[in-house]
């Protein structure tokens, strides 16, 4: 068995049981926790909440989306492309289609290469960002430009791959690695806030809208 | 870097009371703090906060103090919280020191950078966290402390004893019968409509707001009473000291003295942290889901009078006028509106600050900073020169303000920036505009 096959097989499964069982310990934790917080579920309500959801996913309806353009911008593509590239590029369509013969739609070869292109960019921007703007510098430690690099080196390696760069196969392994590490890392970092937002949000919206009658974007 | 006289200030609430602890309390407390006191929100809020310092620019105090990167809500939480989980409570005397500076001084909990998270985290709860942790120290500012004390001791927070209020009252009833006869304030009527309460300060140094109210309500022909007893004061700085136990002895009170007057609801004066304490953080605290009789707010009970005609404006104020959105009404009841239809109806030349609404600034005096007393005045002032800017941009002569602290937070305001305005609270304009009833 090479290191090829290792990565491809056994790690891919730990990958992805390893990201499920994270995620789903870590909710079924917190719906315990919040038990405890005596307001969280009384505040909860679905209207105000959807209403506060819908005015932080749509760019610009918030004042400040609106206060800060470019990082809107910036942000609200590479969230996309972050979600949608690894579902869909076409390599990993094959291997699911290999594998399991479950057929996938895939994106066109050159859209997944700008996606990637778009999240490569984009986390070299949070990072200058975190260089540059003394609010942020200042509350940035060397965690936060790990989380960059742990979400930019699957895209990095995998861009590099397709376009055959450097020797395919040490870069696909690279990629396999990196990317399962992202993927079991999740739930044990502040990526976790991909899960977290639309409860954070929510409360926060029904806290606004339906305990004290305003709004919050 | 933070105000270097900001960080030099000595507040003897502070500084000796830490100079008494030893580490091992401190560690425990924190530690008590941060696992038996709080739960999801404080984790989900910890771990989900991606330090993106979007929050910076929400905060009066980041925005008048040119950007200085400590002053972001943010590195309020990174310079408080952050450290006490991440040293897991064993932090030091200075460490502390200044942490109640963040807590007490820089921080008016307006909740104003809640609504410029995308997350949507509630810094101002964070913050809040901190000065629960600080209060079970004991690192309290004096002035602000002296207030708790009195809360705990007379259940009103300016040591207004029982004979003086009734004093003060009957006071009252006679300036405003000299206004308009036959004025009363009725004392303890069971099963009037309306249970109206107000805050210590009012019977203490502003006893005017009173007969004010009294004029009002006898050209309403409204069906009133003020309780003579214990739990008239609606207002609460011990939930702002992070006494929670106080916090909650003086709701239960005041609801339980509007019950036992059987009235059908509550209506209290121009003040906006006494609505957040009877209607949010009070019954949240005792366990109720919300209050046991309605409250409204003097904002809200004006615009029912005047929407509905039971008070009529026959002269209009002419001099601009521009207003103050106080977060515990704005934010805090989304009375924006029914304030605007208010101003405009006693007033010819409204003119709104920009940001306005749930955007516009806070005072920088409510959240129990201005309670803080004189060490900090100076520091709040340099933390709001946004809300000066504010006003002279609307050109306005008078800033109506519903709200106590808003009301003194600005007046200092316009001392210090010596800007051509003066305060207002909207009853004292009510009552020169006003048809008075021929007796």
């Amino acid at each position: 068995m090479t290191l090829y096959d290792v990565v491809r097989g056994p790690l891919v499964w730990i990958a992805f049981i390893g990201f499920f069982a994270g995620m789903i310990y870590r909710i079924v934790a917190m719906a315990r926790l919040a038990t405890k917080d005596k307001v969280v579920y009384a505040t909860y309500d679905a209207k105000y909440g959807a209403r506060s959801l819908l005015h932080w996913v749509i760019p610009f309806a918030g004042r400040n989306t609106r206060m800060h353009p470019i990082y809107t911008i910036i942000s609200y593509v590479f969230h996309i492309c972050v979600l949608v590239t690894p579902l869909f590029v076409m390599g990993h369509a094959v291997m699911w289609q290999e594998s399991w013969g479950i057929r996938w739609w895939s994106l066109p070869e050159a859209t997944a290469d700008l996606m990637s292109l778009v999240v490569i960019f984009a986390c070299l921007f949070f990072m200058l960002r975190r260089v540059v703007l003394p609010q942020v510098r200042n509350v940035t430690d060397a965690s936060d430009y790990l989380l960059a690099v742990l979400v930019l080196a699957p895209f990095l390696t995998g861009f590099v791959a397709h376009q055959q760069w450097l020797p395919y196969r040490p870069i696909l392994i690279a990629h396999i690695v990196t990317g399962a590490a992202a993927l079991l890392l999740i739930p044990w970092t502040r990526l976790i806030h991909m899960i977290w937002f639309p409860f954070t949000r929510a409360y926060m919206g029904s806290e606004f809208g339906s305990v004290r009658h305003s709004r919050d974007w | 870097m933070a105000d270097l006289q900001d960080i030099q200030i000595i507040d003897p609430g502070v500084d000796e009371s830490i100079a008494k602890l030893t580490p091992e309390r401190i560690e425990q407390t924190i530690n008590r703090v941060l696992t038996e006191e709080s739960a999801a929100r404080l984790k989900v809020y910890l771990q989900t906060c991606v330090h993106c310092g979007l929050c910076a620019e929400a905060c009066q105090s980041y925005v008048s103090r040119n950007g200085d990167p400590d002053y972001a809500p943010v590195a309020k939480v990174k310079d408080t919280l952050w450290e006490m989980v991440k040293r897991k409570g064993r932090v030091d005397g200075d460490f502390l020191h200044n942490a109640a500076r963040i807590a007490f001084i820089d921080c008016g909990a307006c909740r104003r950078c809640s609504m410029y998270c995308p997350f949507g985290i509630d810094i101002s709860y964070l913050i809040m966290t901190v000065r629960r942790i600080l209060n079970l120290l004991g690192v309290v500012p004096q002035y602000l402390q002296d207030t708790t004390n009195s809360h705990a001791v007379t259940m009103n927070q300016m040591w207004v004893q029982q004979d003086d209020w009734i004093d003060t009252l009957m006071w009252q009833e006679e300036d405003a019968q000299e206004e308009l006869a036959g004025t009363r304030i009725p004392l303890d009527k069971e099963g009037a409509d309306i249970m109206y309460s107000v805050i210590g300060p009012e019977p203490k140094i502003l006893a005017q707001l009173i007969a004010n109210m009294a004029i009002i309500m006898k050209v309403a022909g409204a069906d009133w009473t003020m309780p003579s007893a214990d739990g008239w004061d609606n207002s609460n700085m011990a939930m702002y000291s992070g006494d929670f136990e106080t916090m909650g002895r003086v709701e239960r009170l005041h609801w339980e003295r509007a019950m036992k007057l059987k009235v059908k609801r509550v209506v209290m004066g121009e003040c906006g942290h006494a609505y957040r304490g009877a209607v949010y953080d009070g019954p949240r605290w005792l366990g109720w889901t919300k209050p046991p009789i309605p409250m409204v707010h003097a904002v809200e009970f004006y615009y029912e009078l005047l929407k509905s005609g039971r008070l009529k404006i026959v002269r209009k104020i002419e001099e601009p006028v521009t207003v103050q959105d106080p977060c515990n009404i704005v934010r805090g009841r989304g009375l924006h509106d029914k304030l605007r239809y208010v101003v405009n109806a006693i007033c010819d030349d409204f003119r709104d600050m920009d940001p306005r609404y749930e955007h516009n600034y806070c005072c920088q005096a409510g959240g129990g900073l201005i309670n803080c007393g004189p060490p900090w005045k100076v520091s709040r002032m340099k933390s709001n020169k946004v809300k000066a800017e504010q006003i002279v941009g609307t050109g306005a002569h008078t800033v109506i303000t519903p709200c106590h602290n808003c009301h003194s937070g600005i007046e200092d305001i316009i001392g210090y920036y010596k800007i051509d305005a003066h305060v207002s609270f909207i009853s004292e304009l009510l009552v020169k505009t006003i048809e008075l009833p021929e007796v």
